[in-house]
């Protein structure tokens, strides 16, 4: 693999996660919980998909041709997503959306902080753009996680169910790839090894405040970011795809 | 002398000076501001869904980050209403409920399907379209909370109108004839309950003389109805649509397009429940609300274990 390529494949690599999340969490736009937080995860998504466009319109100009953000965003099917298979789950209710959200939140924001030392400007560029909207996210879904972790009974109960089922979908955050593994070596990407350190304890402070157990169970589930997905990708992308698909070439 | 507060507060109208919360009202005119901003209020947030509907099947990412924003806008309508509306003794609790109940009103304009990704187009450039001829005049409204949201709302309804009014542009000038069609196909199904936005005729329009008295509607619907239509026919001369009415044609005379009749018995059955999304629209709301209560609930006990703990500290220190 040329650098070039390399570099492609890492951009997108990490706009397909911040879309992927950012898709999710719009389904929640007009069916949140209450007005004030409708709007608020409809924030986060805005930011996400604005950061996922940077990347793709990036990713466009290396690969020329014509190429344009949305090609190069929406013209792929699932083996070529290479997101983590953590942003790809259902939003299922607020309490799994919340978790789903706070997990993601730790890594981008550790990983933005360590690419915005990035050798590839570009990526420096972005990433401290990302390091501030990913700020606020965190404060956000940290604070939901101990509202709903100290909360009642039942929402206890539910962010336990929820922290507990997608725990498998953590670990291949911090698994390189070796597109992730060769950006590191290359001085573009950032080390994961390093993050996950960061990760846990942050993931874990939060978790005893919000006086949630963490999952003892040590089996993690991986593939998303080599194109191994779960069956939820497909129906996300047949969304996201369609008129892409149903009008070649047209615009809108 | 005796002060007749009634004399006052009309006074107060006449000469435009604006009605504070605090400030004495009759009750009718309480209610009746109540009502409206409420089901104004109620509007938005049910408005919400028939464009939230496309998010996730938007065409491109620039447009869904516009499609995402709009929305979210809408919802922030929803709050300064909510806020204006409460100034005069309700919560938003219980508004809310009210329109879970299907007691209060949202405007039925709503209540039809967004079937093609050209529905975002129509929806922008005629229901925001409608719905800032009928509010600029609202930003003059009599009740001071009222008239000041209004004021945010209009702003950014005149930029929904231009985004829509684009969508549709790019369909119709850049588009291939199959998007050139479902731009018509749209103009065609929204032309109609567009222009019953505005209500029914002045002449069935019974409450309208006391609320112009007030101040609280300044332009009768038929004046406003016919001021859209105006501004309208150009614009879809631009884009090469056809206005589906065989009756429109300008009327020099008039200096005003004249147009055909309108089927009020349509508009009756949408408002009483029986337009093509009404069960649809209420439900998601209700599943929105019901699915968040625990949310809501373990919101307000953590706020309050965290205040108790909180006193707990200071009485210690
Ligand atoms: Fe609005
Ligand atoms: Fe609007």
């Amino acid at each position: 693999m040329s650098d070039r390529e390399l570099l492609y494949n890492y951009t997108l690599h990490l706009a397909d996660n911040s879309m992927i999340l950012g898709q999710r969490c719009s389904e929640w736009c007009a069916h949140g919980p209450i007005l004030e937080q409708d709007i608020a995860i409809t924030n986060i998504a805005l930011d996400l998909i604005g950061e996922a466009r940077s990347l793709y319109q990036f990713a466009s100009e290396m690969r020329g041709e014509g190429h344009t953000e949305d090609s190069v965003a929406f013209l792929r099917d699932v083996l070529d997503y290479k997101n983590a298979l953590l942003v790809e789950q259902p939003n299922t209710d607020w309490a799994y959306t919340i978790a789903r959200q706070f997990f993601y939140d730790v890594y981008h924001f550790n990983l933005h902080l360590a690419l915005a030392n990035s050798s590839e400007k570009r990526i420096s560029e972005i990433a401290l753009k990302t390091i501030k909207e990913t700020t606020y996210h965190l404060k956000w879904s940290s604070e939901w996680m101990i509202r709903l972790g100290d909360g009642t009974d039942i929402s206890k109960s539910k962010m336990q169910d929820a922290v507990n089922h997608l725990w498998e979908y953590t670990g291949e955050l911090f698994q390189a790839s070796d597109i992730e593994k060769m950006a590191f070596e290359k001085g573009f990407g950032a080390d994961l090894s390093a993050i996950a350190p960061l990760w846990h304890s942050k993931v874990k402070e939060v978790l005893d405040e919000a006086t949630i157990a963490i999952p003892q169970s040590a089996y993690q589930q991986k593939g998303g970011k080599t194109g191994l997905h779960s069956e939820h990708l497909g129906y996300i992308l047949a969304d996201m795809q369609f008129l892409q698909r149903a009008y070649p070439g047209a615009e809108w | 002398m005796e002060i007749n507060l009634e004399e006052v507060f009309q006074q107060k109208i006449d000469n435009e000076i604006k009605i504070e919360p605090r400030d004495w009202m009759p009750e009718k005119y309480r209610k009746t501001l109540l009502r409206q901003i409420s089901q104004h209020a109620h509007s938005e947030i049910v408005g919400m869904l028939p464009e939230g509907n496309w998010i996730t099947r938007a065409p491109n990412l620039r447009r869904k980050v516009a499609l995402i924003a709009k929305v979210q806008d809408e919802a922030g309508h929803g709050l300064y209403l909510y806020s204006a509306a409460e100034t005069l003794g309700m919560s938003r609790d219980e508004m809310l409920s009210e329109l879970h109940s299907g007691k209060a009103k949202y405007s039925s304009i709503f209540n039809y399907p967004t079937v093609t990704w050209a529905d975002m187009g129509a929806i922008g450039w005629l229901v925001d379209g409608a719905a800032i001829m009928n509010q600029v005049p609202l930003c003059r409204a009599s009740y001071g909370p009222y008239a000041r949201a209004m004021v945010r709302v209009c702003k950014e309804e005149s930029f929904h109108q231009r985004q829509g009014y684009e969508i549709m542009l790019t369909l119709c000038t850049k588009g291939n004839p199959a998007q050139k069609a479902m731009a018509q196909d749209a103009l065609n199904r929204w032309w109609w309950p567009s222009i019953m936005m505005f209500g029914p005729n002045d002449e069935h329009s019974p409450n309208s003389a006391q609320s112009m008295k007030w101040k609280i509607k300044r332009i009768s619907n038929d004046e406003l109805r016919q001021k859209f239509i105006d501004v309208t026919v150009p614009q879809a001369d631009i884009l090469g649509l056809t206005i589906p009415d065989k009756d429109l044609k300008w009327n020099e005379e008039r200096g005003h397009y004249d147009f055909g009749t309108i089927d009020w018995e349509e508009f009756n059955q949408v408002v009483a429940g029986n337009g093509p999304c009404n069960k649809q629209r209420l439900k998601a709301r209700v599943d929105a609300w019901n699915n968040g209560e625990w949310v809501r609930d373990a919101a307000t006990a953590y706020a309050e274990k965290r205040a108790k703990r909180e006193a707990g500290k200071t009485e210690a220190a």
